[in-house]
């Protein structure tokens, strides 16, 4: 079995510094990402939160190994990350699973490219599949299955080579509220089994604050880290963790960070002010009329 | 706090609003602000009828869901049998407006000319030949062109290098190829092969390069971090991804590749079912044109048919859900 019941792991450092990413148009070197640093300690579950086009899920890549910084340092466990690796296993917010292989086929797919035999994997990714309920399902392709279950089979697929570290790039990004609560348990749930590193991507903040143990949130484009924030709350946590006053306050507190981000990223002259100003008054006239 | 009335299945949920179940039927009572009023549980699978398993009560349903198919292969019979019809019609009567069919044979004529064509080998051996062709030229075409677009695909630097040829020499129609193949190649045989790997070449390598364009990069990041090698990736995900749209060009391949022989084989061949058909006009056996022309047809169907079938089973994971 390529993952232990118990974690000994005291791998999967992750560590970014000074990470600047540009690229380069007609009118001159657009930045992307500006002077970001961050650091994921073993076993621990960091979250980069931050408006769309921040550049969080650029340091998540670069992290993965596709794309390298203008400069600045990427490493893990201290070697400089040259490329993506089984080391570092992803999931991704469209799943991105094979659509012509079988779940369980999609499972087994790290472990094939290891060189594991036939049966050998086969026998591997049942396990892992009877672990995250997806049993009755291992001879189905993807398309049959529903967005929670396409995403509970990345997510084993990237641990079934047991990765040093588990990049998530907005992955409950794209199933409704209510199923990613559960996903959300279902993530914490085998973080804690398996003790491994995490670096997570979201613009919830919600889901941010529930799953990890400490939050960067980053400024709009061009991107860096503006804040940085422990999250105070225990664990295991659950659903009625939400109605603490803790998680109530630093809900609001990063929700204001992000505000003014958000509103940046935006563009043009929207801010606070701008916004009142758009509650048009329209005494019951059609607003085609006002304008 | 008002009264709660929980029914028994919700007892374990920690529900603060006040419960209530919703009582008595006909009026509907506005529920106060803040209360939840559960409605009393119903048996979902009750409410369907049991499912009559008789012979009879299954043959009704099969026919109900396949009422579509059905309906589509009867409209279909049906047209096929009015050109008939129509076509015995128009030609029994030698009719003309126009368009002249004094001298075009009846069904009937061409059924007798298919009876006395189908008892002495040389017709089967047209059609053998033809087929021996098509066969050849197509499977070189789909050898070299599959290749080639997934290498194409692949590496920006070949296919900078090989596609303004390939988009030069692609609208030049096979049978403009006739003269210049017949010089190429020693033997006649050669050179209609050769226009018939022409005619499929060109769609099977643009829609492989087509659906090289299209493969999702994020499942080569994904194949890539679960530690596929890049010969891997080619083998798992590209080859995979791009073969829908290889059987696309596969099925297009074949019917330019029947355009392509017909015609070569009417300039130049001496067999074949092209050969046969455009040697009937010159020797006056009127019936036969049909007979060619309608066999072309059927080869032509049953081909794609084949490519189609072969397509279906190489993607089990496209077929319908």
């Amino acid at each position: 079995m390529a993952i232990p019941a118990t974690a000994p792991a005291r791998t999967g450092l992750i560590e970014v510094s000074d990470f600047n990413l540009a690229y380069d148009t007609l009118d001159g070197a657009v930045i992307a990402v500006s002077d970001a640093d961050l650091v994921v300690n073993p076993g621990e579950f960091v979250s980069i939160i931050g408006p769309s086009g921040c550049g969080k899920s650029t340091l998540l890549n670069a992290v993965a190994g596709f794309l390298k910084p203008t400069s600045g340092i990427v490493t893990v466990d201290k070697e400089p990350v040259k490329g993506p690796s089984a080391d570092r296993g992803m999931v991704f917010q469209q799943y991105s699973l094979f659509p012509w292989k079988t779940v369980r086929e999609n499972v087994e797919f790290g472990l094939k490219m290891r060189g594991m035999g036939k049966s050998e994997r086969a026998v591997a990714a049942r396990t892992l599949l009877g672990l995250a309920g997806l049993s009755a399902f291992e001879d189905h392709y993807p398309d049959r299955l529903s967005g929670g279950m396409k995403q509970r089979v990345g997510i084993v697929r990237a641990l079934a080579t047991g990765p040093k570290v588990l990049l998530l790039d907005e992955p409950f990004g794209a199933l409704d509220a209510q199923t990613r609560v559960i996903m959300q348990q279902i993530l914490t749930n085998l973080w804690q089994r398996l003790g491994i590193s995490v670096l997570f991507v979201t613009h919830d903040i919600d889901e941010a604050i529930f799953l990890s143990d400490r939050i960067y949130v980053m400024t709009a484009r061009p991107g860096t880290i503006k804040a940085e924030v422990t999250v105070p709350l225990p664990r295991p946590r659950d659903a009625a963790l939400q109605l603490s006053p803790e998680f109530v306050q630093l809900r609001a507190d990063l929700g204001a960070l992000i505000r003014e981000e958000s509103l940046k990223a935006m563009g043009g002259e929207l801010n606070e002010d701008a916004l009142k100003g758009l509650a048009v008054n329209l005494n019951g006239a059609n607003l085609a009329e006002v304008v | 706090m008002n009264s709660i009335a929980m029914k028994p299945a919700a007892k374990s949920a920690p529900i603060a609003a006040p419960f209530h179940l919703a009582g008595d039927g006909g009026v509907h009572r506005p529920v106060a602000p803040g209360h939840i009023v559960l409605r009393p549980e119903r048996d979902a699978l009750a409410a369907v009828a049991a499912p009559d398993r008789s012979f009879t009560g299954r043959a009704r349903r099969w026919l109900k869901l396949n009422a579509h198919t059905i309906r589509a292969m009867l409209l279909g019979a049906l047209a096929i049998g009015l050109f008939i019809l129509a076509w015995h019609v128009v030609t029994v009567n030698r009719m003309t407006f126009y368009v002249r069919f004094l001298n075009v044979p009846s069904p009937e004529q061409v059924l007798e000319s298919a009876r006395t064509a189908f008892s002495t080998g040389a017709f089967l051996n047209h059609i053998y030949i033809s087929c021996r062709r098509i066969f050849i030229g197509f499977a070189l075409a789909a050898v070299v062109a599959v290749p080639l677009g997934l290498l194409m695909g692949r590496f920006q630097l070949l296919k900078e290098f090989v596609f303004p040829v390939s988009e030069v020499l692609r609208p030049i129609p096979a049978i403009a190829w006739v003269p210049m193949s017949i010089m190429l190649w020693p033997t006649n045989e050669e050179s209609i092969v050769f226009i018939t790997f022409l005619g499929s070449f060109f769609p099977i390598l643009l829609n492989t390069l087509h659906g090289m364009a299209n493969v999702d990069e994020v499942l080569v990041r994904a194949a890539r971090c679960l530690g596929a090698t890049e010969r891997a990736t080619f083998r798992e995900v590209y080859f995979p991804a791009v073969l829908p749209q290889v059987f696309t060009g596969l099925t297009v391949g074949m019917g330019v590749a029947w355009v392509s022989l017909i015609a070569a084989e009417m300039i130049s061949g001496q067999f074949g079912i092209g050969y046969f058909t455009w040697e009937a006009y010159s020797l006056v056996q009127y019936p036969d044109i049909a007979l060619g022309m309608i066999t072309i047809g059927v080869l032509g169907l049953a081909s794609s048919f084949l490519i189609r079938i072969a397509g279906r089973a190489v993607t089990p994971w496209s077929r319908a859900k």
